[in-house]
């Protein structure tokens, strides 16, 4: 019989809900949740390919130590007295966590309650450190609290939508349809997006301010001071409401001049843009990593509120300042505390009573007293050998953290590495000693929170495979045998949500933001049945919260809001004469993180296949980098490859690369190499998004590309990338020596059996070959000098094809369709190729009546004459 | 008073002269034609598919004797000229027969070359010129077993093939290691055995016949090195040189072949001569598109309107040989300065190899796929630069 499971999409931070629809023969069908208030029903194209996703092909299904396959119960006694060990040697803060926004509430709650409560270090933290915690700073600046103040909703309504640092065309799909439908009923709707680059999300945009990668926090200084000029301040609010704005306002000090200088943008459209947010009440500011991944992130995310503060627009429908975040737990995490220098459930490392209320309700007289290493800082200590143990869970910093090399080596270099993954190959697990296997999505089963503060349920629908079990489980066993036995004694998620519930209305009475205790006591059905419900959730408000400081009340020790007085703070690093051009990193639309998921679909893998570079077309003549061609990246921290895209949706002088690649699916295509470790001082979040690099064109012997049913290792190729297609896998290769024998090469790489097409024009270096079994495609290479390879889609195609046509096959190497000849009939006249159809056509159109007729029209046998007797019968016939 | 016209060979030439001759002026003449077959003409091409039994002899005349007698042509089958009298304009045959002409057509065709070694008359040592040959196989065919060709080239590997065909175990003996060099670079010609050893075909490349052995009939051969080898029939088809005794003993010019002029002309202005009998500008001829185009010129100027002029030109062949397709023009080989652009389709014995030099084709070779092969002749002849359709010119004129 046919299940149905209500869960959430694993991917960004808008957290759709997801129906997964399980037939008899255990197909899996994903289709949107029209009852989940973030999506109603919509999906983008990564959600709609969840079900290309699922299957067990590289999954890690055991545990293993040093490389060895073995039991579960030897794995975590390896881990506990690797940690205890380290501990004992060289104290708590020896060891440390490196968690993930992909974990479930459940988990993360773990994970944090492990660490800080027990452990006693703070040193967790989370790759949502890398994706919103500028967010977080600014927030918890402004409100006291980390509060998203309002929902998707008010998009819908707004009057004015500011887009600032978000491609969300692409990283937050459905709620830029939410938008565009918006936009479509009520076309005065006016959009404003900022983005250095001119990206998809402007389709919809009544304005673009192109802005210097890194000026947002002086736009929207110059906002601020306009908003003043423009006696538009909402001084009722503020007085009564805020704190901080005349300081703030003397270094917001910026005439329209000044902005349309430093932003290197026009006076006019600053103006508009300042006159749209002057008149219109009703305005949501989104933003996203543009703003947080930055070294003034918090700076940034604070220039922002200031202006929504001073014009008391927040806490109302229609208006707020709203971060939305990159991963579909980041919120979660957040309120579970697993940033390094939280405590737990919005509570602070450095508050006595917060310290002294966490210790009571964990019973621990252990808790963590001072904030822990962040991610960056933490693999710096792993490098300088101060952190000798350290536990990844569900995130891969080999690839994803800035300066990703030097990464490597530090966790190479470092005492104990303990991997918990549901992936085989990352390149995080590759350098582990103890490999944990842990559940993936739809296997695993607990709560996760979206960017506007809804908690759902994600639930899982598949079989656990192999021995890969909860990390909440995986967290728990580990501190029992480190001796912590009774804090972690659980027995389900639902126990777990309910003491994180419980823990967020421990003696809060309204002091917190972050209350969930109307969940504290939902029993376990309750909990399974659980519908999307934002927080707060107390018994006051047992349908939960759709927006916050509603009553202008927010969490700081007075009460009142605070205006940040900002100082705009240029990128570290500046462009210099060798590294003249700002690298900018960042997502494409049917990719996620580091595509050990996504990559598994080939429906995904056909948006855009490649490590790309888009840069301008001034640019690309500056450097000569052609269409289509490769070239080379260098920072002073690393470099890479990468397929050229020229394109005016960029800045001069600045290019874009996506960050997905890993090791595994290309040789040299991992930008976070390149990235410069420098972090935000507030937030510690890394600055991503500007890196100076220089672009030289790439220039192999040889460049090609091989299809193939089985999946092959690609040789001698300095460039290569692995693309999973229907069918098929694809490689695209580039390479620095020539091949001698491509024939014989070719055969090695692809393996003798079969009928071999081949085609070569050695005094051109063009190499192509095919490989026919049982009258299907096997496989192809194509190779040439130059990059002037044909197009891949049709050729994609022919390993779908059940039979190949003879004139397919004729057809393959030439790497396009014919232009279809008319079915001439079998042969006649061989002499001028005059085949039997032809010849029947002009005696039945009447033009042939005779031998003689049919050679002067057609000239089938004039020539030799053997076919004479043929057209004879034909005739009589 | 009609003029006299007589032809000397009622061969494939000869007779396509007088039909453009009827064609242009069917009244000009009273013509008489000697045979020294004793048919009708008939189309020697296709000696090799009655060999085969693909036809029958009757599909292959091109003009029975009652066309002939509606045409009020004079044939004398079975007569062979034995001398030209060019101060009485008259000819003499075997048998006596006089005839008198005002214009004389010679197209005595050619003769098979036999090698000249000891055992070359025995019985069963043949060559693969006419119906007579082939019907000396099929007969040889009910009654022996083992056939040798010598001759790996057009000629030889249809000989064998019919004669595989016919029952008998045939090994073809070839000199070098290139079959059909004329049509054939290495590659093709690999082809072209692997495919004809998988029919049961044997071969001996590279062997040099030193003598066949045998009493009255031919019993074995004998090769250089001393390997002897059973043989009931030898079929010798190493070449054929032009047919010019009876020429040179009438005393009319010649060298390999009888000499012509542009129009056909021999050095005797009442006599023409036509096929693979003539030597024009230094070419002797073998193949049958050239004889038309001469055929066609003579005619016009035996009728004096003097208005063409023959131009042997760069052929192209397109061949059928033992059912697989063949096509080559130009220099097909190459050296040095050229460049080949090479499609391979082995599993469907396919093989395609176009000679570049500077941007042009100057040869062609298809096995298996002829199909683009006339297109490719063409760029070839017009001199048409490829270099723009370089990629996808070997996948044929629908790709480009």
């Amino acid at each position: 019989m046919t299940t149905t499971s209500l869960t959430t999409c694993p991917y960004c931070g808008v957290g759709c809900g997801v129906r997964a629809k399980k037939e008899q023969d255990g197909t899996i069908s994903i289709k949107g949740d029209k009852t989940h208030p973030a999506n109603f029903g919509r999906l983008c194209s990564k959600g709609s390919a969840l079900a290309d996703t699922i299957g067990l092909e590289d999954r890690l299904l055991h545990p293993h130590v040093n490389g060895q396959k073995t039991s579960w119960n030897k794995a975590l006694d390896a881990v506990s007295t690797g940690l205890k060990e380290v501990i004992e040697k060289h104290g708590a803060d020896a060891v440390a966590f490196y968690v993930s926004g992909q974990l479930l509430t459940e988990d993360y709650y773990v994970a944090n309650k492990l660490m800080k409560g027990f452990i006693g270090s703070a040193n967790i933290d989370t790759n949502s450190r890398l994706c919103m915690s500028s967010a977080v700073a600014g927030y918890k600046r402004a409100f006291g609290s980390d509060s998203v103040p309002g929902n998707y909703e008010d998009l819908e309504i707004a009057d004015l939508i500011i887009i600032e640092g978000s491609n969300t065309a692409w990283c937050h799909p459905i709620v830029y349809q939410r938008i565009v439908k918006a936009k479509q009923q009520r076309p005065n709707l006016k959009i404003v997006v900022i983005d250095p680059r001119k990206t998809s999300t402007c389709d919809i945009a009544d304005l673009h301010l192109p802005l210097k990668p890194g000026t947002d926090a002086s736009l929207f200084n110059g906002l601020l001071s306009h908003i003043n000029q423009q006696q538009c301040i909402d001084w009722g609010f503020v007085n009564q409401h805020t704190e901080g704005l005349a300081d703030a306002l003397i270094s917001a000090e910026l005439s329209i001049a000044d902005v349309a200088q430093t932003c290197e943008l026009s006076e006019q459209d600053v103006e508009q843009f300042f006159q749209l947010f002057v008149k219109n009440k009703k305005v949501v500011t989104l933003y996203s990593q543009g703003v947080n991944q930055s070294s003034s992130g918090t700076d940034k995310s604070n220039s922002i509120i200031n202006c929504h503060l001073a014009t008391g627009r927040l806490g109302k429908p229609a208006m707020g300042p709203f971060s939305i975040t990159g991963q579909p737990n980041a919120m979660g995490g957040r309120e579970v505390g697993a940033l390094s220098n939280q405590l737990a459930a919005h509570m602070e490392l450095d508050n006595s009573v917060h310290h002294d209320l966490v210790s009571r309700f964990w019973q621990t007289n252990n808790l963590a007293t001072k904030a822990g290493a962040q991610a960056i800082d933490m693999f710096e200590d792993i490098a300088s050998g101060k952190i000798k143990a350290i536990w990844v869970i569900a995130t891969n910093p080999a690839v994803t953290l800035p300066n990703a090399d030097v990464v490597r080596r530090a966790i190479d270099a470092c005492e104990l590495v303990i991997v918990s993954e549901c992936e085989l190959n990352t390149g995080t697990a590759a350098r582990a000693d103890i490999l944990l296997p842990a559940l993936a999505w739809g296997e695993k089963c607990g709560t996760v929170t979206n960017s506007e503060r809804c908690i759902s349920h994600q639930r899982n629908f598949l079989p656990h495979p192999g021995e890969a079990e909860e990390d909440w489980w995986i967290l728990s066993e580990v501190a029992k045998r480190m001796g912590f036995g009774d804090a972690f004694d659980y027995q389900s998620s639902a126990e777990i949500f309910r003491e994180h519930a419980a823990l967020s209305g421990f003696e809060n009475n309204g002091k917190r933001d972050f209350d969930i205790s109307g969940l504290a006591e939902i029993s376990d059905q309750q909990y399974d049945d659980l519908v999307p419900i934002q927080w707060p959730v107390t018994t006051k408000k047992q349908k939960g919260t759709p927006r916050l400081f509603e009553d202008k009340q927010f969490f700081t020790a007075t009460g009142k809001a605070q205006f940040i007085a900002i100082t705009p703070r240029a990128p570290v690093n500046a462009c210099s004469k060798e590294y003249p051009l700002i690298l900018n990193t960042g997502r494409v639309r049917d990719q996620w993180h580091t595509m050990t998921r996504t990559a598994r679909s080939a429906r995904l893998n056909a948006h855009i296949s490649e490590p790309i570079i888009q840069v301008h077309l001034s640019d690309a003549n500056r450097y000569d980098l052609l269409e289509g061609g490769l070239a080379r990246l260098d920072s002073l921290w690393g470099n890479m490859l990468a397929r050229v895209v020229i394109t005016e949706e960029q800045r001069v002088g600045s290019v874009f690369v996506p960050m997905h690649w890993n090791d595994f699916l290309a040789s040299k295509g991992r930008v976070n190499a390149l990235v410069n470790p420098v972090v935000d001082p507030v937030s510690g979040q890394p600055e991503s998004k500007h890196t100076p690099i220089k672009v030289t064109s790439y220039q192999p012997t040889w460049c090609g590309f091989i299809f193939s049913r089985a999946p092959l290792i690609p040789n001698d190729s300095e460039y290569w990338v692995k693309i999973k297609g229907e069918q098929y896998w694809r490689y695209e290769l580039a390479g620095e020596t020539t091949i001698e024998d491509l024939s014989n090469w070719t055969k090695k790489q692809l393996g003798e059996e079969g009928e071999w097409l081949e085609f070569s024009d050695q005094s051109v270096n063009r190499f192509r070959a095919g490989k026919i079994i049982n009258n299907q495609l096997e496989s192809i290479i194509f190779i040439s000098a130059k990059h002037d390879l044909p197009a891949r889609s049709w050729l994609s195609q022919l390993f779908s094809e059940q039979e190949l046509s003879d004139e397919i096959r004729m057809s393959i190497l030439a790497g396009k369709p014919g232009a279809g000849l008319p079915d001439t009939g079998p042969m006649i006249c061989a002499c001028f190729g005059i085949g039997e159809n032809t010849i029947k056509e002009a005696i039945s159109c009447g033009s042939a009546k005779t031998v003689e007729d049919i050679g002067n029209l057609l000239k089938a046998g004039t020539n030799c004459g053997s076919c004479i007797p043929e057209l004879k019968k034909i005739i009589s016939a | 008073m009609k003029q006299k016209l007589v032809l000397i060979g009622n061969g494939m030439a000869g007779m396509r002269t007088v039909d453009e001759l009827l064609k242009l002026s069917p009244d000009k003449f009273d013509i008489t034609v000697f045979g020294a077959e004793p048919h009708g003409n008939y189309n020697r091409i296709m000696l090799s598919p009655v060999l085969a039994g693909d036809k029958k002899l009757s599909e292959i005349i091109i003009n029975d004797l009652q066309w002939y007698q509606d045409n009020k042509i004079t044939l004398y089958t079975g007569k062979t000229i034995t001398k030209i009298d060019r101060t009485k304009q008259q000819v003499l045959s075997d048998d006596g027969t006089v005839a008198n002409y005002d214009r004389l057509i010679i197209a005595t065709g050619s003769v098979p070359v036999m090698l000249d070694i000891p055992g070359h008359d025995l019985e069963g040592v043949i060559s693969f010129r006419d119906i007579n040959d082939v019907n000396v196989m099929i007969e040889t065919a009910k009654t022996h077993k083992n056939a040798i060709v010598i001759g790996g080239g057009l000629l030889g590997l249809e000989a064998a093939n019919g004669l595989m065909i016919q029952g008998m175990n045939v090994s073809v003996v070839h000199r070098n290691n290139t079959l059909m060099s004329q049509q054939l670079d290495q590659q093709a010609a690999d082809l072209m055995r692997e495919e004809l050893e998988q029919k049961g075909m044997h071969f001996l490349m590279n062997h040099q016949t030193e003598a066949l052995l045998g009493n009255e009939r031919v019993e074995k051969i004998r090769f250089k090195g001393g390997l002897e080898v059973n043989a009931d029939l030898v079929v010798m088809a190493i070449g054929v040189r032009p047919n010019i005794s009876l020429a040179q003993a009438s005393g009319i010019q010649c060298d390999r072949g009888i000499l012509v002029d542009d129009t056909l002309q021999t050095y005797t202005p009442t006599i023409y001569a036509v096929g693979e009998c003539v030597q024009h500008r230094k070419k002797t001829f073998g193949l049958v598109a050239p004889l038309f185009e001469q055929a066609k010129v003579c005619a016009n100027h035996l009728v004096d309107m003097g208005i063409a002029s023959y131009v042997s030109s760069v052929t192209s062949t397109k061949l059928k040989v033992t059912g697989v397709d063949l096509f080559s023009a130009g220099d097909f080989i190459g050296d040095d300065n050229t460049e080949d652009i090479v499609f391979k389709d082995t599993a469907r014995h396919i093989y395609k190899k176009l000679v570049i030099k500077n941007n042009l084709i100057i040869g062609i070779v298809l096995y298996g796929e002829t199909i683009d092969g006339l297109w490719y002749f063409s760029l070839l002849t017009e001199g048409q630069d490829i270099s723009k359709i370089r990629e996808h010119i070997i996948f044929g004129q629908h790709h480009i």
